[in-house]
């Protein structure tokens, strides 16, 4: 062994270039399928139909941008709180049933997590529609109908149940790691359960709500399919704008400037989760 | 945690609740898909298999799910073997340098998709790369390349690298410990990374609404433009078929995955 040892590190040196070589063809084609792209659209957001500003100032200045902006931070956020309060419980008790139902419960998030969001999409609608399942119960038991697709409560229950997995996910990974001797020894010194819970457990939680949250709503902001197919004109969400922009009036600048904001806000809201992240991942590598 | 005996009975009605709401829509596709009339209202009439029928031979949605088959093999086989080389790049790489790359890497997972749809397909109109398999492999490759990264990392990380070492010191070229010794050992990571990659493309929607044309359409495409244009049964039919495919596989995996753990211990 003491033959070789100086060898290695001279082998190592001489192969430094090595990793990035392996990295090298991903690399290339991110640059080529993504970069340039988003590139390109910044580019055409500037300098269509002349160079300057006017798209982002006509984005910020038309009345119909500012409102769907307005909701699709409305609709992201009422989604998100959806998400928190039904993945808390489910994440909870997952931690605290024997293997055999957490199987099943993991099962129940992991099976639609997988099944066609186009499928899980048009289910909502058969659900949902005027002729739909919940109006033809809502009737057989002599109610009026309620008018759910193409409303906002229609699309913010849809988009929750196919955003639920990556809030149930991130939770349970951090809920699993919670020391629950922790509260017994609060019990023991006199704390109610009530007590226990809030000033224990809750905060211990926190880092996975605050991820999951983030993750739900990024993606509910970018979220295209469902407002398309649940939504009507009074819950256009701004990734639908854009689509409309672009494949309809041909307005690449405009369309281009709204995907800009877009982007911008969306990696704003990463670089703000970042720092929470990633003490959350050296506490996660302590343990 | 001690629970009161009613706490846990709230407990267990709320996640019974939340059970029902992530499962049972998406099964609403199974009694809708034998629908004897030509609609998709609630509750369906009769008993029929023509959706099925039509799956199959309406060329519509054979080519469609056809296509859907060939892009996603594609993409999966690519997708892995370019994950997984990036993946060991970065692990053995300075941890800086390795970090920056990796965040670029999973850039695809954050960026809105209508974003990088119109993005591709601007380029992909001045490219003539619409409506191509070339396409539709490219674009797909490129989002599903960070399950293949997450996955394959994830393996590399308790990987014991002086295996890597002690094959080296045999006298084996590096060839050939990676392929007996590294390969079979991350061969967990990257056989999800294949699945999740396959599972990626088979599923992408929103890119592929931009880059499709008539000649070339993938399922997901197809069952949106259906959903949008009539109310065709055969969307609940295909619904059923991909909502038991995906079932079987992740419940087979799971329990093949159960029993191997066990019998390692």
């Amino acid at each position: 062994m003491s033959a070789s040892e100086p060898t290695i590190p001279a082998a190592e040196r001489r192969w430094a270039w090595r990793p990035y070589a392996l990295a090298m063809p991903a690399l290339v084609l991110l640059l080529a399928v993504i970069g340039y792209p988003l590139l390109t659209i910044v580019l055409r957001s500037l300098s269509e139909p002349q160079w300057g500003l006017q798209n982002y100032i006509w984005f910020f200045s038309a009345p119909i941008n500012l409102t769907v902006l307005q909701r699709t931070f409305v609709i992201s956020t009422w989604v998100t709180l959806v998400c928190v309060v039904s993945a808390y419980p489910y994440a909870y008790l997952m931690t605290a049933v024997g293997p055999r139902i957490r199987l099943v419960l993991m099962l129940c998030v992991l099976i639609p997590f997988w099944v066609s969001g186009v499928v899980r999409t048009l289910s909502w609608v058969i659900l949902l529609q005027d002729s739909g399942v919940i109006n033809s119960i809502l009737r057989s038991f002599g109610l009026g109908g309620v008018r759910l697709i193409r409303t906002q409560t229609g699309v913010v229950i849809g988009m929750a149940q196919v955003l639920l997995p990556f809030m149930i996910l991130p939770l349970y990974s951090v809920m699993k790691g919670i020391d629950l001797r922790l509260m017994r020894a609060a019990q023991s010194l006199g704390a109610r359960p009530f007590r226990a819970f809030f000033t224990i457990y809750l905060p211990l939680s926190l880092p996975g709500v605050y991820a999951g949250a983030i993750i739900v709503f990024i993606l509910a902001l970018g979220f295209y399919i469902t407002p398309a197919l649940l939504g009507g004109p009074r819950s256009t969400m701004l990734s639908t704008l854009v689509q409309t922009q672009v494949l309809s009036l041909l307005q690449w600048g405009r369309g281009g400037a709204m995907g800009v904001v877009l982007l911008v806000v969306t990696f704003v809201l990463l670089a703000l989760a970042a720092p929470v992240m990633r003490s959350r991942y050296r506490e996660a590598g302590r343990r | 945690m001690e629970m009161k005996p009613l706490t846990r009975a709230v407990l267990g009605l709320v996640c019974l609740l939340v059970a029902i709401w992530l499962v049972a829509p998406t099964l609403v596709v199974v009694p809708m898909s034998f629908n004897e009339n030509k609609s998709l209202a609630f509750p369906p009439q009769g008993f029929s298999w023509q959706w099925y029928q039509n799956f199959v031979t309406n060329p519509d949605w054979s080519n469609s799910f056809l296509n859907s088959l060939k892009v996603a093999s594609i993409v999966a086989v690519l997708a892995t073997v370019l994950g997984t080389l990036a993946a060991f790049g970065l692990d053995r790489m300075k941890a800086r340098p390795a970090n920056l790359l990796r965040m670029l890497i999973l850039t695809p997972m954050v960026v809105p998709g209508v974003v990088l749809a119109i993005g591709i397909y601007a380029v992909y109109l001045d490219t003539r790369l619409v409506g191509t398999l070339l396409g539709f492999v490219l674009a797909h490759t490129i989002l599903a390349l960070p399950f293949v990264l997450i996955a394959v990392s994830a393996n590399l990380e308790v990987f014991d690298r002086r295996l890597e070492t002690a094959a080296a010191s045999l006298g084996a070229n590096a060839l050939t410990t990676f392929r007996t010794v590294t390969l079979p050992l991350i061969a967990p990571g990257v056989l999800s990374g294949l699945l999740f990659a396959f599972a990626t493309s088979f599923d992408e929607i929103v890119v592929s609404l931009f880059i499709t044309n008539p000649y070339l359409k993938t399922l997901p495409v197809q069952i949106f433009a259906s959903i949008t244009r009539d109310a065709d049964p055969t969307v609940a039919a295909v619904g059923t078929i991909l909502l038991f495919a995906t079932t079987i596989l992740i419940g087979g995996g799971m329990l093949l995955l159960g029993r191997e753990r066990k019998g390692r211990q």
